[in-house]
């Protein structure tokens, strides 16, 4: 195809798929009845959710039910699958790593970003400052593992260093430090680079919403004395408590699932592996598709904790 | 948190905005706070201020020394001319691929989250809520459980419909491309999206209600507009992912290299034994030059941008 | 736009079309009777040696995809060596290649949309894609090429059930040991004969101060497999191929003493702090240091030996003088005891199709002649490439270190056999092999890592 041809198949796409968007939305457009009203709803919401049933749902529900088959996907083994991935002596630390991703991941990149969207807020060159934050966003994740491969690298104290962190450690004084292998702390260094990575993502939406917080509830509180670090407990955080969960909640999906960081930087070595990589290696590596499934599965199971919070925070806005 | 007040204009409103963030300032604002905002901007750059000065550095110097050696030189621009030059394929061909994927899987899932987040947020119907958390729940389905089924379906759809995906795809199989990345990307953008709907005050809605407006009028007439800084916040991220994505395309791309984006470029650039891993760094920054502008041009909506819907009418 | 009926009709239209010519092939002479139109290489000099591909008739305007794991910049090579094909059938020839191929090529097939051909690097890969019964038998022009042009054991690396699926294409030699002529020299090192020579080496070098050896194994989710190599290379040399072969089949167990000896062996070398490693740390570095520079100190002077495959070659930094007296150069790995011959371990890809159509089975039947192999090395002006095919002439070899590689593969003592790491299922083989040997090179002892991958054996 050339290029030419290219754009017409992108114009005919976006044509026609907003054809239809304004087609749904003209015939809508004139009901007003109760019933009328269960049609427009079903209007709005049946394009996305159909979609999603489709892409998401049913490989979601046949996952499932792999996951009950052995792994050349002919014979049902019940639950064979889940009782290998419990009683695999590995997996306890892979679930221990899992738990220290979730835990440390969404918290920390969620309050460096609430952190420096608001002492950057109002400076000068704020702008081109959020950019620096913002900028590993556009790197794709397994981008930033390269980069920071580099940054861990290591040799011995003898050779020159190629690994930025090891250079600090040799002009300090310290002798070089193999980053990437040594238990538990190399977990550590991994979630760096997905904190690094996320921290921009938290900043960008946690600053819009700082500054959409309503003047006179400050100017209240100012007149009430408040100030200092008390303004940013008792007023910035709460005014933007909607947006801290919505953040929260994104990097906490978008860490349990991630596995290209440990796929990139150790392939899962040195005691580093997390159930998404897990889930991978069994499906894709191994061939595994059935303990893979399982694995999948769990990682769903691990998400409803979160899918609760939602639902109780969900049910307060209604009420 | 959303204080309904309707003796708070608009204008007010968004006079407002400028000075509480200012006054949360103020209130970490010493010598120790600035020093932390500068320690973690230099943080944050640092790793990619490596990579492109390894950029310029020669293979061999990239290869045996570490990049701060060479802040001084000597500078070379031979990485970038074997990034864009190293394969018969043009890499312009790549670009225009990259940019005819990401514009329709940027507009679709917006235009129909929007669309579902307006009704989840704003229309009543028994069972919305339940429905709004099963959407929402489904962002943890991983893409890579998704491979198989849904290309099976585009290969070979029920009902005797036309293959979406394999030698004779409509559209050299950019369709099945769109259409994945919609689907990957509406549970997030709905429940986003949502979160800002249900914060625009509900009197808004019910006034207009009252005045006679139906649920398309206020629709395209109210929320709209007041979201649209929403929105382009919302579409710099997807439009990110959809640009730094490898997997879909190569999936459901259905290995035509007519279809083929900028990233699959970049994922050979080390040759097939990762022997020209040198070449990766100068690769990096060819690509990130596009989401750079694209974050810059759209930064003015960020400042105002996700969640101005707490700013009440 | 093709339905599914008409492509059904359309092989079952190859199908008699094969068989018809299989008959015209027996009578001789016709040539191609039922193929449709006389092939566009008739009276071309260049395909005169191709005649086995005017069975295949008139390609004119049809294209063939070709899926592989070999990216820029050597895929033009390949790209290149298709040229000749398109002029002797007049069908063009689609290539792709991705780094993601392996992971991509079973979740395509199972998909129900597999390339027509792809290049497979793994026979254990290609056991599990036949056992889907989406493999297409390989044709009887493409066995003959076979019989004629590779040995039994490539043949059997190509087969499952004693059905040749995927004639062999390229080829690697991995029983290398890299080294400086001019460190030696100067030195006064002589390149080692057998294992306690170079043993007896590695001490005179680790006494005038250098670490002998330098070894990394990072490779991303694939770390593990320089050392994987590492112990199959000793174990054809310790215990000998016929323990090897039963050891790839499972008919040895994975921690059987033959095997827990060899890695032994390995140990002395890649865990003996006096050797390892050089330029770089101590013995742990190995494991965090990325095969593509484990070998690199030696540029440097700061170690002198570093065991790796041939392909090894294209890491070295640019300008570097890759020859018999330059900069760096391979020595054979030597054998341990003279009762097993000269082993030499290797990889390579395979043909593997998945469409019986004309044009498919045409490709597939030049991939397989020693013509396209010497078209092959003639297009890779670089070096870097080597076939097992014993019509490959070893002087249209570029680079000196692929001509001792073609030497070695072409010398009938040498006792050829393919990473084992590659032949065995996907759990141990792209597994737990990678990963003990990862956490054996970390400190586990050899007890314990060849227990775990034993149990891993599905």
């Amino acid at each position: 195809m050339s290029a030419g041809e290219k754009f017409v198949q992108l114009v005919i796409c976006v044509a026609v798929f907003f054809g239809v968007v304004a087609l749904i939305l003209l015939v809508t457009s004139r009901l007003r009845s109760r019933s009328g009203e269960r049609i427009q709803f079903a209007a709005f919401v049946l394009p996305a959710v159909l979609l999603i049933a489709v892409g998401l749902l049913y490989p979601a529900i046949s996952t499932i039910i792999t996951s009950f088959k052995d792994n050349t996907q002919t014979e049902f083994v019940g639950l064979d699958n889940y009782h290998t991935v419990f009683t695999d002596s590995q997996q306890l630390k892979v679930l221990r790593n899992t738990a220290l991703w979730v835990a440390l991941v969404p918290t920390l990149s969620t309050f460096i970003g609430l952190v420096y969207a608001v002492l950057v807020d109002r400076a000068r060159m704020e702008k081109f400052a959020k950019a620096l934050v913002f900028l590993p966003m556009a790197i794709s994740l397994v981008g930033a593992s390269i980069i920071w491969k580099f940054v861990y690298a290591y040799k011995d104290n003898e050779n020159d260093q190629i690994g930025l962190a090891n250079q600090v450690l040799k002009s300090l004084g310290f002798d070089t430090y193999n980053f990437l292998l040594n238990e538990p702390w190399n977990n550590l260094f991994l979630i760096v680079i997905m904190i690094w990575v996320q921290a921009g993502f938290a900043m960008t939406l946690l600053s819009a919403s700082i500054k959409a917080i309503p003047e006179d509830i400050v100017e209240a509180a100012r007149l009430d004395g408040v100030s200092g670090l008390k303004m940013f407990r008792y007023i910035t955080v709460p005014s933007i408590r909607p947006s801290l969960i919505v953040v929260l909640t994104t990097i906490s999906i978008t860490t349990l699932k991630a596995f290209d960081i440990v796929r990139t930087a150790t392939g899962g070595n040195f005691d580093t592996s997390v159930l998404a990589y897990e889930f991978y290696v069994q499906s894709f590596r191994s061939n595994n598709a059935g303990l893979g499934a399982a694995l999948a599965v769990l990682i769903f199971v691990l998400v409803l904790p979160i899918v609760v919070y939602n639902v109780r925070q969900l049910r307060k806005l209604g009420a | 948190m959303t204080i309904a007040d309707p003796d708070v204009s608009v204008e007010q409103a968004l006079a407002a905005q400028t000075s509480a963030a200012s006054n949360a300032k103020k209130a970490l604002s010493s010598p120790w706070a600035s020093l932390a905002a500068v320690v973690i901007a230099v943080l944050w750059t640092l790793p990619t201020a490596g990579l492109l000065i390894s950029s310029f550095r020669s293979e061999d110097d990239v290869k045996t020394s570490g990049w701060w050696t060479g802040l001084t030189g000597p500078f070379t621009t031979e990485n970038y001319r074997a990034v864009l030059k190293g394969t018969d394929v043009d890499l312009a061909t790549y670009f225009i691929n990259t940019i005819v994927i990401t514009i329709p899987s940027v507009l679709i899932p917006i235009s129909l989250a929007v669309l579902a987040a307006y009704a989840f947020a704003w229309i009543k119907f028994p069972g919305r809520d339940l429905l709004f958390v099963a959407v929402f729940a489904l962002q943890i389905v991983p893409i890579q459980v998704t491979m198989i089924p849904l290309l099976k379906l585009y290969v070979q759809p029920p009902f005797n419909l036309a293959p979406l995906a394999g030698g004779d795809a409509p559209g050299g199989g950019f369709y099945t491309i769109w259409l994945s990345h919609s689907i990957f990307a509406l549970p997030l953008a709905i429940y986003l999206l949502h979160n800002f709907m249900s914060q625009i005050p509900g009197e808004l809605i019910e006034s207009a209600r009252v005045d006679g407006a139906g649920h398309v009028q206020i629709f395209s007439r109210i929320m709209l507009p007041l979201m649209a800084p929403a929105i382009a916040a919302f579409g710099i991220f997807q439009f990110l992912w959809v640009w730094n994505d490898l997997l879909v395309a190569l999936v459901f791309g259905g290995g035509s290299l007519d279809v083929s984006p900028l990233t699959v470029r970049l994922a050979e650039l080390s040759g097939t034994r990762g022997q020209d891993w040198h070449l990766l760094s100068a690769g990096a920054f060819v690509s990130l030059v596009v989401p750079l502008i694209v974050f810059l041009a759209l930064q003015r909506y960020f400042v105002r941008g996700l969640l101005a819907g707490s700013v009440k009418g | 736009m093709r339905t599914r009926n008409t492509r059904r009709v359309a092989a079952l239209a190859a199908a008699v079309l094969g068989a018809g010519l299989a008959l015209a092939s027996c009578a001789d002479d016709d040539d191609g009777g039922g193929a449709s139109g006389t092939w566009p290489g008739a009276d071309k000099t260049e395909c005169k040696d191709l005649e086995q591909l005017a069975d295949f008739g008139d390609l004119s305007g049809k294209e063939v995809g070709v899926y592989t794991s070999i990216v820029a910049p050597e895929d033009q090579a390949q790209k290149d060596s298709y040229k000749l094909f398109t002029t002797c059938t007049g069908a063009k020839v689609k290539y792709e290649g991705s780094k993601e191929f392996e992971a991509q090529l079973p979740v395509r097939v199972q998909a129900g949309n597999p390339p027509d051909i792809a290049f497979v690097p793994q026979p254990g890969l290609l056991k599990t894609l036949v056992a889907t019964g989406k493999v297409v038998e390989a044709p009887s022009q493409v066995s003959d090429n076979v019989d004629e042009f590779f040995g039994e054991d490539w043949r059997a690396y190509g087969s499952v059930d004693d059905k040749l699926y995927a004639a062999p294409l390229g080829a690697n030699v991995k029983s290398f040991v890299w080294y400086s002529p001019s460190m030696f020299a100067d030195n006064g090192w002589e390149v080692p004969e057998t294992w306690d020579d170079m043993l007896a080496l590695s001490d005179t070098i680790a006494a005038s101060g250098i670490k002998p050896w330098c070894a990394g194994i990072e490779s991303g989710e694939a770390t593990g497999w320089p050392a994987t190599d590492w112990l199959e290379d000793v174990l054809l040399r310790t215990a000998g191929p016929d323990v090897y072969d039963d050891w790839v089949s499972h008919d040895v167990p994975f921690n059987d003493p033959q095997i827990a000896e060899a890695l032994d062996q390995v140990g002395g070398i890649l865990k003996n702090d006096k050797y390892v490693n050089g330029g770089i740390g101590d013995v742990k570095s190995i494991a965090t240091t990325a095969f593509q520079e484990g070998g690199l100190p030696i540029l440097d002077g700061k170690c002198a030996m570093h065991r790796q495959a041939g392909f090894y070659a294209a890491n070295w930094p640019e300008g570097t003088n890759v020859a018999e007296d330059g900069d760096v150069f391979a020595f054979y790995l030597p054998t341990v005891s003279e009762d097993f011959g000269r082993p030499v371990l290797g990889g390579g890809e395979f043909v593997t199709a998945f469409s019986d159509d004309t044009v498919v089975q045409a490709l597939q039947t030049y991939l397989s002649t020693d013509v396209w192999a010497n078209e092959k090395a003639k297009n890779t002006p670089g070096g870097g490439w080597v076939s097992a095919n014993k019509g490959l002439q070893v002087e249209n070899l570029v680079s000196p270190i692929d001509q001792l590689s073609g030497q070695i593969l072409q010398d009938p003592d040498a006792v050829f056999r393919f990473d084992g790491s590659d032949q065995m299922p996907g759990e141990v083989g792209a597994n737990s092999f990678w990963k003990e040997m990862t956490a054996w090179i970390t400190g586990q002892s050899t007890a314990d890592t060849l227990d775990h991958i034993e149990s891993s054996w599905p």
